[in-house]
């Protein structure tokens, strides 16, 4: 069912774990329904400095996780609230139809932390340069 | 690493004797039973042997025993047979079935709900019990028909039925039990449990997939699901499977043979897994009636983590096992079993299905108590919503 792309992000998945300190949290999904995603970022200078997840999920949300927090990395905060599920699933080399939701849920938990992010920096809780230092 | 068939519930290997018993119709046997000439006879003698194959193991007349593809088919011609009888007659409108049907059944009465049928889902305890006054209550002067299965494949639960029988056939309306997932497991008498109709396949007990049947006591009447020819006196039409109905009573009459030491070989296997699975794993929950419970079967509930994740890692090391996980079902669907329970969503998701056979050795076991637990703790730390301990 799985490529062999998906099956090493489910094995191996990149960076796992969760940032204390984060500039931005973005939780999606929930247990209920078998999928939940949290992204936790770091933002330097505009771009995503770091990056880390943890997913309660089936073997393509693990992976979509994975790889969706490798193709965020350095990207602008635009470029990354842009990733759409095609692409992540296109990185993916693919994935069954009944997981594509999976990937959508990927992007969803990435632009929530993003927009977490901003809303912090507008709620004047964080500056920009604060999370240059 | 080692090869660990746990997913009896999906597909049994076939015996070598049944093997052997089906070969000389899939070769110089091929004729078509009903032929007149030579080439039907002795298939039309195999098919006939096996009808009184399936129809000892389970105490019934050979002609009470409906050959069907597979359990589902058996389910249908079963539900919607009586129902459009009953239509066809003018005569009621209702149908009974318990919360925790095989997909099959609630769903055939899904589609007579659809053409006008009132469908009354009996709901079942935390074990997935029903409770047989439940049932009784549940009547009404317009009921057609009442599908309460003998044992969920899901959870292992064996029903009431010869209780719930008892009050529902003095009320002359027709009782199924579904019993795919019991017989050639736990003895199976049709009159012991009076009911008027049940789905058995051979598919779960060392029979090839396509033998299946159902049993039909004497004076229910239906309206075929399959129509044409005379096959199956008339109720459902179709060149038989010869082989696969072959198979399905050479599987049968070893089960009748062997019950008594399967049980004595699977009991103290799953006793042994639950009680492992559950002490030795934190927050795992055994789902469905601890004693009266298959022989084969144990379904547990892992917090914190999904079933398919734990599927696919089990299987990377060799154990083959189901869960009944949103993400598991190709539907995408939760699962109604678990839900009927009142299993908490979240922690249904976890669900893990092992179900045991003869090939099993408590090797095997050990070998899932070895690889698991490890399993469980990485995705456990992967995990939103795992607390840490």
């Amino acid at each position: 069912m799985y490529t062999d792309i998906v099956l090493d992000h489910f094995m191996h998945p990149r960076n796992v774990g969760e940032i204390p300190d984060a500039d931005g949290v973005g939780s999606v999904g929930n247990p209920v329904c078998g999928d939940m995603m949290t992204f936790y970022i770091k933002v330097q200078d505009g771009r995503i400095a770091d990056v880390k997840f943890k997913t309660f999920g089936c073997g393509a949300a693990i992976a979509v996780s994975s790889i969706v927090t490798e193709m965020a990395i350095g990207k602008t905060l635009e470029e990354a609230r842009n990733i759409t599920k095609a692409q992540v699933a296109a990185q993916l080399g693919g994935l069954p139809p009944q997981k594509m939701h999976c990937s959508n849920l990927g992007t969803e938990a990435l632009s929530e932390a993003i927009a977490n992010y901003e809303a912090r920096v507008a709620a004047g809780e964080i500056s920009p340069q604060q999370s240059d230092a | 690493m080692r090869n660990v068939y746990l997913d009896h519930a999906a597909a049994t290997p076939l015996r070598p004797e049944v093997l052997e018993a089906m070969e000389p119709y899939l070769r110089a046997e091929f004729g078509n039973p009903l032929s007149l000439h030579r080439y039907g006879e002795a298939p039309n003698r195999a098919v006939q042997a096996a009808r009184e194959q399936v129809a000892a193991l389970i105490g019934a007349q050979d002609h009470e025993i409906y050959f069907t593809a597979n359990g589902s088919e058996a389910n249908n011609m079963a539900v919607k047979g009586v129902a459009m009888m009953a239509r066809s007659k003018g005569k009621g409108n209702h149908i009974v079935v318990s919360a925790v049907e095989h997909q099959s059944v609630l769903y055939a009465a899904e589609t007579m709900a659809k053409i006008g049928f009132e469908v009354t889902q009996v709901p079942v305890d935390r074990y997935g019990l029903v409770e047989p006054q439940a049932v009784a209550n549940a009547l009404r002067d317009d009921t057609v028909l009442v599908a309460v299965m003998l044992a969920n494949g899901e959870i292992g639960t064996i029903e009431p039925i010869a209780e719930i029988a008892q009050l529902v056939r003095p009320r002359g309306i027709p009782l199924l039990a579904d019993a795919v997932d019991a017989v050639g497991r736990i003895p199976v008498d049709v009159q012991a449990l009076g009911v008027d109709m049940l789905s058995l396949a051979g598919s779960q007990f060392y029979g090839p997939k396509g033998g299946a049947a159902l049993y039909m006591r004497r004076g229910v009447r239906i309206v075929p699901l399959i129509d044409g020819g005379i096959q199956e006196n008339g109720r459902r039409a179709g060149l038989e499977d010869v082989p696969a109905i072959v198979g399905l009573g050479a599987a049968a009459a070893l089960a009748a043979q062997e019950m008594e030491q399967r049980t004595q070989h699977l009991l103290p296997l799953r006793d042994r897994l639950i009680a492992r699975l559950t002490t030795e794993i934190p927050h795992v929950y055994l789902t469905g009636h601890p004693t009266q419970r298959l022989p084969h079967h144990v379904s547990v509930t892992v917090q914190y983590i999904e079933g398919e994740s734990m599927l696919l890692f089990l299987s990377m090391q060799g154990v083959a096992v189901s869960s009944g996980s949103t993400c598991t079902s190709k539907a995408l669907k939760a699962s109604h079993v678990l839900t009927a329970l009142g299993v908490d969503s979240a922690l249904a998701q976890g669900s893990l299905l092992l179900t045991l056979g003869a090939g099993n050795t408590i090797d095997d076991v050990d070998y899932v108590l070895e690889i698991l637990p490890p399993i469980v703790e990485r995705l456990r730390q992967m995990s939103p919503i795992y607390p840490g301990k």
